[in-house]
This record gives structure tokens, sequence and C-alpha cells, in this order.
């Protein structure tokens, strides 16, 4: 038991980063390089924790607080939700309901932290940020909705239990449609393409990299940790819908979680070498088809339940 | 004999369509149209079994509306002759495809009538759209393009839900204990009494507007004053004489379902509904209309309305529906193949334009001034009796004031009529010398049309009433 | 296996959406050619369980069906209407009467509605599968939408086909009990029907130099 808490806890807290240099190799590839070694963001994170930091004198604590509340939120958010077995160190009984909010309590703290430094860049950033995830939300509540169906209860264990019950994959096409909305909403929430190109040097087609432009040092290197934890959270989320964890926790639910995180890195590599970013105006337009994916799919979910 | 009624246009067609000739062309048409109609009549001798698996049945109706077709069609045929040769002055898309498209559309509307399976009956009703449209795109005009545009997509779409609706009927007659789920008329109405009500409902409702559509039932009409004014004057006279009933004929095997089921007083009410309101429609539309043509359409959905009424009311006055669907067709048809000689002689549809018809056109004249009496309802002409014998029907089934409100518009559409028609007819220079040739072939159709309409006024052959009261028996209530 | 067929049937709902949703006019017929391959392989998954083995009637009617379905929705039809589209050398944007992502949300609310509808119309037979009824449904509704809030006459002609596809889904309730004969003519009819519809939009843009068809409005009174 302890053992396999202190697992989920060691797995989430080193995997992360390994995901953002998967993406990137992924991408080389597709570019015929070879590309920055694997582990590189554990390097960028190593170096960037030694640096100084430099806060302009308009900022106020809310420019500190924003990069620690990210990852304060995204590690709660990792030990709320069941990585390696049927149970997670801090899940309860309305636990998905605690997982979509700390989400997006992350989300206001780096928004809040970029409006605090007066500049209009980050204002810009935080505005499309604000919009899009505005968009982004139904389609998450939707997909967890479809989880929760099923299971009569608002708590993951609940819905993984009722998830590895149901029949798998292609013959439960609900559950594929809410894979999809989750797919759609990690890259948006994690600023991927099609939603936003994290490479681009160019401010102005920037959302989430211009809302950090100012944060320095530690700053930075938490920045670049929460947003890899956020989406390493989202996307096991994401994993387990395919492949619920197993009910013993343990190595092999390990073993799976990383396995499916790693082809889901690959995936998102390879999304991100294929497509071009949509335009701004279409983004809320994928967004919505999302949405409305998942809303289908959870009528459809309903209908079985009552025909 | 009935594939042969089916087979033999089609293949006809084909004939017409691969040669180039066009005295060949309407050598076939005319030959077709004439062995068409003695097939018909000698169907009226002896009784005909199912054919081809029992998809093919002829039954009082079937046979009814059959022969209107053919007779209609001969006449139009008859008028095609001098009218391809001399025709209006417009210039026609494709010369060569208007004499297949005709047979073709023959072919299509056999097949409405001797089916006696609904799914067949569909395909043969949207093979009668498909026959027509080229017919209605003829003359290279940009009204006559918007005007099959829409009747090719309106009711495609429409002749869609009716598809849905047979459908709906199949699921219906599915679920009952007959198991097996039969779409001939006869299966289905064996197994009315057992279907799921609101299966049968929604099929009567779909069936009624996507047919209805085809028929020109308000609120669905939109495309026919378009279409009907927009193609040449001898395919108005088959759209408005024969199509139309047709479509008519399709509604009435739901509605035969629908009777069988006993649960038909919604069928009933729907019918009287949409009748009243294309009377309605109809009559407004037609008080100030300035097109001729566009005129006799509005009348067509006039008629079709009262149809609907009388099927709706049921009874004596589902009789009265069955007759005006003959007399509507032998008047409709012989106004438009008039309105036809008018302009030809006159170049344009619009009435104000149009003077003096009885002295430059004497015989077009007489029998426009003969049908226009005809199809507003005076006696002695034929649809005199059938529109009494729905008001009468009405007064008697305590629906007074449905029958006053039937009789009003029936007024002010005659009224309407009578304004636009009259003037054009009278007026302009009573000079002999101004009198336009008027071949015998377009003057001998409507001149038959006309006499047949004013028989069926004054003395009804009993054979016909015979089968009228039979047919109205089989999908009258 | 009613796994597969509801999986297709989700496919198809995507499809519909995805038709509303799209800006350019060559994506539409696409979709719509999907969903013809959607379709052949739906009436394939649902009458598959019930095959015994051997080569017999059933099976032939099966096999004609689902490569006649394939042929004529997913291959003879968009090429008919892409050519239109070609010859007519018109802008290739859908013009909608309602902006896109308002047509999306309208979409979804009609899926919605469609499968209430089907909760309240019971049907009386076992279907193959419990999706079957309100897809058909939706992708009508779906179907009619974009006919009507579309002005080009080539998304009009897409529409009547969504709607096809749609009353053909509801058909697969009914596929064995209605004589092949009369299945060959509907989808005979549905092949010359768009062959006709592509001709028009021909002439159309020939004779007035556009597809729109809010301009095709000169004959009122």
């Amino acid at each position: 038991m302890a053992m396999e808490l202190a697992l989920h806890v060691v797995v989430l807290l080193t995997t992360p980063l390994l995901l953002l240099g998967v993406i990137q190799k992924t991408k080389a590839w597709f570019a015929g390089r070879s590309g920055p070694p694997l582990l590189q963001p554990y390097f960028d994170f190593w170096k960037l924790l030694h640096k100084g930091a430099v806060y302009s004198r308009t900022t106020t604590w809310l420019f500190r607080a924003g990069p620690i509340v990210g990852v304060a939120t995204a590690l709660c958010a990792g030990l709320v939700l069941p990585l390696i077995g049927a149970r997670s160190p801090l899940g309860f009984s309305g636990d998905i309901i605690l997982f979509a909010y700390l989400l997006g309590l992350g989300r206001f703290f780096a928004m809040s932290a970029a409006l605090d430094t007066g500049s209009s860049f980050e204002g810009m950033g935080a505005s499309r940020e604000a919009a899009f995830s505005a968009f982004a939300e139904p389609a998450l509540l939707l997909c967890l909705a479809i989880l929760c169906v099923p299971a009569r209860s608002v708590g993951f264990a609940d819905a993984f239990a009722a998830l590895r019950s149901a029949p798998p994959g292609f013959s439960h096409p609900t559950y594929l449609a809410a894979a999809l909305g989750l797919f759609a909403v990690l890259l948006a929430e994690n600023s991927r393409i099609p939603v936003d190109d994290p490479n681009t040097h160019l401010e102005l087609t920037m959302i989430h990299e211009v809302m950090v432009l100012d944060h320095g040092g530690p700053d930075l290197a938490f920045v670049l940790y929460g947003s890899a934890m956020k989406l390493f959270v989202v996307g096991a989320l994401l994993v387990h819908v395919i492949l619920p964890p197993p009910l013993e926790g343990g190595w092999e639910g390990a073993g799976v979680l990383v396995g499916g995180q790693l082809g889901l890195a690959i995936g998102v590599g390879c999304v991100e070498s294929m497509m071009a970013r949509l335009r701004l105006p279409r983004v809320p337009q994928f967004l919505v088809g999302a949405s409305v994916l998942a809303g289908v799919g959870l009528a459809a979910l309903l209908y079985r339940g009552t025909a | 004999m009935l594939t042969l009624l089916v087979i033999l246009p089609a293949v006809a067609g084909v004939l017409a369509l691969l040669s180039k000739d066009l005295r060949i062309d309407l050598t076939l048409l005319v030959a077709t149209a004439v062995a068409h109609l003695v097939a018909t009549a000698w169907l009226w001798g002896g009784a005909s079994g199912p054919e081809l698996d029992s998809l093919l049945m002829l039954d009082m109706p079937g046979r009814l509306f059959l022969s209107i077709t053919s007779v209609i069609f001969l006449c139009v045929t008859l008028y095609t002759i001098p009218y391809i040769r001399h025709g209006t002055h417009d210039k026609p898309v494709s010369l060569q495809r208007f004499v297949p498209c005709l047979l073709w559309f023959l072919s299509a509307m056999s097949l409405v009538a001797v089916t006696q399976h609904l799914a067949l009956m569909w395909a043969a009703v949207e093979g009668t759209t498909l026959a027509s449209a080229p017919l209605v795109y003829f003359y290279r005009r940009q009204g006559a393009l918007e005007a099959s545009w829409k009747y090719l997509l309106l009711c495609s779409v429409g002749i869609a839900l009716a598809l849905l609706g047979t459908f709906f009927l199949g699921i219906a007659a599915a679920g009952t204990s007959a198991g097996a789920s039969d779409l001939t008329l006869a299966g289905l109405v064996r197994a009315a009494p057992f279907m799921a009500r609101p299966w049968l409902k929604a099929a009567f409702v779909l069936a009624l507007v996507g047919y209805g559509t085809k028929m020109g039932l308000a609120p669905l009409h939109t495309w026919l004053p378009d279409a009907h004014s927009e193609a040449p004057s001898p395919v108005s006279a088959l759209l408005s004489g024969a199509l139309l009933n047709c479509a008519f004929l399709a509604i009435l095997r739901f509605y035969q379902v629908c009777l069988a089921s006993e649960d038909s007083e919604f069928a009933k009410h729907l019918l009287v509904l949409l009748g009243m309101a294309s009377l309605g429609l109809a009559s407004a539309f037609m008080v100030s209309q300035r097109d001729y043509k566009r005129l006799l359409a509005y009348s067509s959905i006039e008629n079709m309305g009262i149809m609907a009424v009388g099927m709706g009311l049921g009874g004596a006055a589902s009789y009265g529906a069955l007759l005006h669907a003959v007399n509507h067709s032998l008047c409709k048809a012989g106004l438009f193949l008039l309105a036809g000689n008018v302009l030809r002689a006159f170049g344009t549809t619009k009435a104000r334009e149009v003077r003096g018809v009885l002295g430059r056109l004497p015989a077009t004249g007489v029998l426009l001034l003969a049908l226009l009496l005809a199809i507003g309802g005076a006696p002695p002409f034929g649809p005199f009796w059938s529109e009494f014998l729905i008001f009468q029907s009405a007064l008697d089934g305590a629906h007074a004031w449905l029958g006053i409100l039937f009789v009003s518009l029936l007024a002010v559409a005659f009224l309407g009529m009578a304004g636009v028609l009259l003037p054009m007819l009278s007026g302009g220079l009573g000079n002999l010398d101004e009198r336009s040739a008027e071949h015998r072939l377009s003057v001998l159709p409507p001149l038959v049309l006309a006499s047949a309409a004013l028989l069926m006024g004054v003395y009804i052959p009993p054979a016909l009433a015979e089968a009228l009261r039979q047919a109205a028996g089989v999908v009258g209530g | 296996m009613t796994g597969y067929a509801d999986f297709i049937l989700l496919v198809v709902v995507v499809l519909d959406l995805y038709v509303v949703a799209t800006s350019r006019l060559a994506s539409c017929v696409h979709a719509s050619a999907f969903q013809g391959v959607a379709l052949a392989l739906l009436s394939v998954a649902l009458w598959a369980p019930s095959y015994k083995g051997g080569v017999d009637g059933h099976l032939l009617h099966l096999a004609f069906l689902s490569i006649g379905t394939l042929l004529v929705k997913a291959l003879v039809i968009p090429q008919l209407v892409l050519r239109a589209i070609r010859e007519a050398n018109v802008r290739r944007e859908v013009e909608p009467f309602v902006s896109l992502h308002l047509s999306v949300l309208i979409a979804a609310v009609l899926v919605g509605i469609s499968f209430w509808l089907s909760s309240v119309l019971v049907l009386p037979i076992p279907a193959p599968t419990t999706l079957l009824v309100p897809v058909a449904f939706a992708t009508v509704l779906v179907g009619f939408l974009v006919l009507v809030s579309r002005k080009k006459a080539v998304t009009q002609v897409v529409g009547y086909l969504m709607v096809e596809n749609g009353i053909f889904i509801f058909g697969q309730t009914l596929v064995q009990r209605i004589p092949f004969a009369v299945e060959l003519g509907i989808l005979l009819d549905l092949l010359v029907g768009v062959f006709v519809m592509g001709i028009a939009i021909h002439h159309i843009s020939r004779a007035f130099d556009h597809i729109d068809t809010e301009l095709l409005s000169a004959l009122k009174d």
C-alpha cells in the first residue's frame, strides 16, 4: 500500500519532463534532424534552477505566485487522479470535480501572473488563454461526464472501476468519443498545435509562451515543470480512458501508464509535425467540435442506458 | 399486359433517344400513345390479375387514374405534333430529348397507377420527377432554369420524406402479429388494425407532406406555379392533368391503410386542413395574377385542394373527389393547350398584353371561354357536379361552416380567373384579316377535352359512374 | 458485433457534424462520400452476424446491397458533384445563411432532439442495434439543416444526399423484408436524381454565372 503510493508519487514527479523530450524527438525525427537529447528538459530544468531571476517593479506577489501555484495544482491533480492502480493518494468520492477545478485554478493564476506584469504582450496572451479555455471547459466536462454516467458517481475510483468492467476499445464507441474529445482538450490546455505553436518566436502568434515571457530563473523552471506535469496529468486521464488502470497498483500499472504516456507523446509529436496551427478564429470552432463530439457520445450513452 | 403498359413507353423512349429524326420520334410518340390507350381500354373490358410477383396489380382507383393519364397523354401527343414544328419563338435547349422524356414520363406515371407495392410506387413517383425535369427546362430561359431547379429539389426532398413515411409504415406493419412486413397494399391493409398507432400516424403525415409536395398542396406548393408556367404548354397540360393525380393516388394508398386501421380521424382532418389551405392560398393568388399560365397553375393548386377536402370528408364527397379528378384533368389539360395557342399567337404570357383572342383565334377563344366556365364550376359542365357533391356532403355532415367557406373560396377563385381571362378574350380588333392560322391539331385535342367535360356534366356514362363508386369505396370512407 | 455497428453509426454522426462545420465545398462532398463508405460497411456489420455459412440468396442480397451502396454513394455520386463544382467555376466556399458556429450548435441540438424522439417513438420490432433509429433521425434532421441553411446549389444537393443517407440507415431495420428489386430501384433513383441535379447546376452556373440559389428569385408573385 505504502509502496504503491510511493511509486505513484515517484512516477508523478519524475516522468513529466521526459514527455517533453519525447515530443521534441518525434518532431525532430519527422524533420529529418537528430534533435536535442531525450533528457534535455531535465537539463534545462536544472540549469534554470541555478539561474537568478529579475523582477520588475510593477509586479507584485501574484507574479511570483503564478508558477508556484501552477506546479502545486498540477501536482495535486496528479495526486488525485489514480495513476498506477485503483486508488490515488488524495482520491475521494468527488474528486473528478476537484480535478477539473484544480486545472482551472492553475490556469487562473497563470493568467493573473501574466496580467500582473502590465505588459500588453502578456495581456494579449492572457485574454487568448481565457477565451480558449472557456471553450475547452465544456469539452473537458462533457468527457468527464461520459466517465461518470456508467459509474453513477463523481469519483475517479468508481469511474475507472466501471471502465474496467465495460467491454474494451472499439466496441464501446462512446469512450472513443470521450478519448477524442480529451485529446482535443489536451492539445488546447497544453498549448500544442493546432491551438498554439510552442516553437514560435513571434509574440503576436503566441498564447502560452507569451504569458510567461517575463519569468526567468527558478520561476521559469517551475513554469516548465508545471506545464510538463499538466501535460502528464491530462495525458494520464486520456490513457486511462483507453486502458483503465489495473486493480492492483505496482510496477505493472506504472509500466502501462508510462508506456501509454510515451505513446501519447509520440502521437502529440506526430500531430505537431503534420498540421499547422489553426487560425485564431478557427480554434473555438475546433473546440466546439470537440464538445459536440463529446456531447453526442454522452447522448448516445444516456440513450443506451434508457433503451 | 400491365408490364407492357410500363415497358412499352420506356422502350419507345430509348428508341426515340437513339433516333435523330424528329419525324420518327413523333411517329413513335403517337403510336405509343395510341397503343397505351388501346391497352387501357382493353383492361376495362376484362379483369387483369397480378403480375411480376404481385408487384403490379390493377384495382379500381388505379384503373381510373391510368385511364385519365392515357386519355390526356393522347390529346397532348396530338397537340405536340404542330407544337414541335412551330412551337413558340423561344429557343429550345435540346429538341432531341423532348419526345424520349415524354415517353419515360408516361411510363413512370403508368407504373404509379398499376403498382400495389408502396416502395415501387415511391420509385415510380421519383421517376416522374426525374423524367419531367428536363421537360420543364425546355426553353433556354433563366426563368425556366430557376423553375426546374426548384421543381427538382423540392420534389426530390418531398419524395425523400415520402420514402421515410413508407419505411415507417413498413416498420409499423412489421410490428404486427403478421411478423414479416409486406409493403404491398393488400398486406398493409390486412395488418392495419394491429399496427402501432404512433408509427402509422407518423407514416401518414410524412406521406402527406412528401407526396403532397408533389401534388401541390399548400404550403408545399411553391414550386408549382413556377414549373407549370415555365414549361412548354403540352408539358404543363400533362403536369397538371396527369402528374398531380398520380401524386394524389400515392396519398390515397396511405389513406387506404389508415382507413383500414379504423383510426383515421386525424388523417381526415389533415386532408381537409391542407385542402382548405390550398383552396384559400390559391384563390388569393389568383385574384391579382398577371401571368395567365401562372393563373392556370394556381387553379391546379385550388383544384387539388378541392380533391383533398372531398377525400377528407369521406362518403359521397370521396365519390365527388374522384369525379373531380376526372373533370379537372379534362378541363385543365384543355386550358393549358389553349394557352399554348394564345402564347404562340401573341408571344407573351402577360395577361395585360393579350387582347382580342376571340377575334384572332376564334376556335381557341370559344373553347377558352367554355373551359373557363367549366373549371370555375358553372353548370352544365362536369366540375359543377363534383364540387356540388363535395359541398353537399359538407353540409350533410354538420360541417356547414366548412361548406360555406368552400363555396366562397371557389367563387373567389372563379372571379379571379374570369377577371384575368375575360379581358383577354374580348377587345382588340375584330378584323378578320388579323386571324392567325390555327392548325387543326392544336384545336382538336382541346375541343375533345372540352366536349368530354361538357359530357361529364350532362351525362356520366354508367360504367364510369360505377367505376367511380367502386373506387370511392376502396379509397374513400 | 453490435459494437462495430455502433462505432460506424457514431462515425456517421461525426461526419454529419463535419459537413455542417466545414467551410469548403469539396470537404462537404468528401464527407458525404465517407458517409457512403460507412453505410456500406454498416449493412455488412448489421447482417453479418446472422450469416450461417454458404453462398445463398441472403449473402448475394447483402453483397449486392453493400457493393451497390459503395459504388453509388461513395464513388459515382461524389464524382458527379465534384465535377459539377469544377465546371461551375465558382468560389469553392460554402455560403451559409447562419454562421458556421451557430450551425454546429443547432446541429448538436438536432442530434439531441433525435435521441429524444427515438425514446418516444419506440420501435415495435427489435432493432439490430439501439443507436440505429436515433442516428437515422439525426442524419435526416441535420441533412435538412444543411439543405435549408446553405445558399449554394451544390450544398443543397449534399444536404439532400444526407437526408437520403438517413433514410437508408432507417431502412436497414427493414432490409430483409423489402424485395431486392425495389432496393435497386431506390439506389438507381438516387443516382439518376443526382445526375440530373448535376446537369442542372451546370446549366445554372452557365446561365447565371453563379450557383447561389438565393438569387434565383425572379419568379414570384
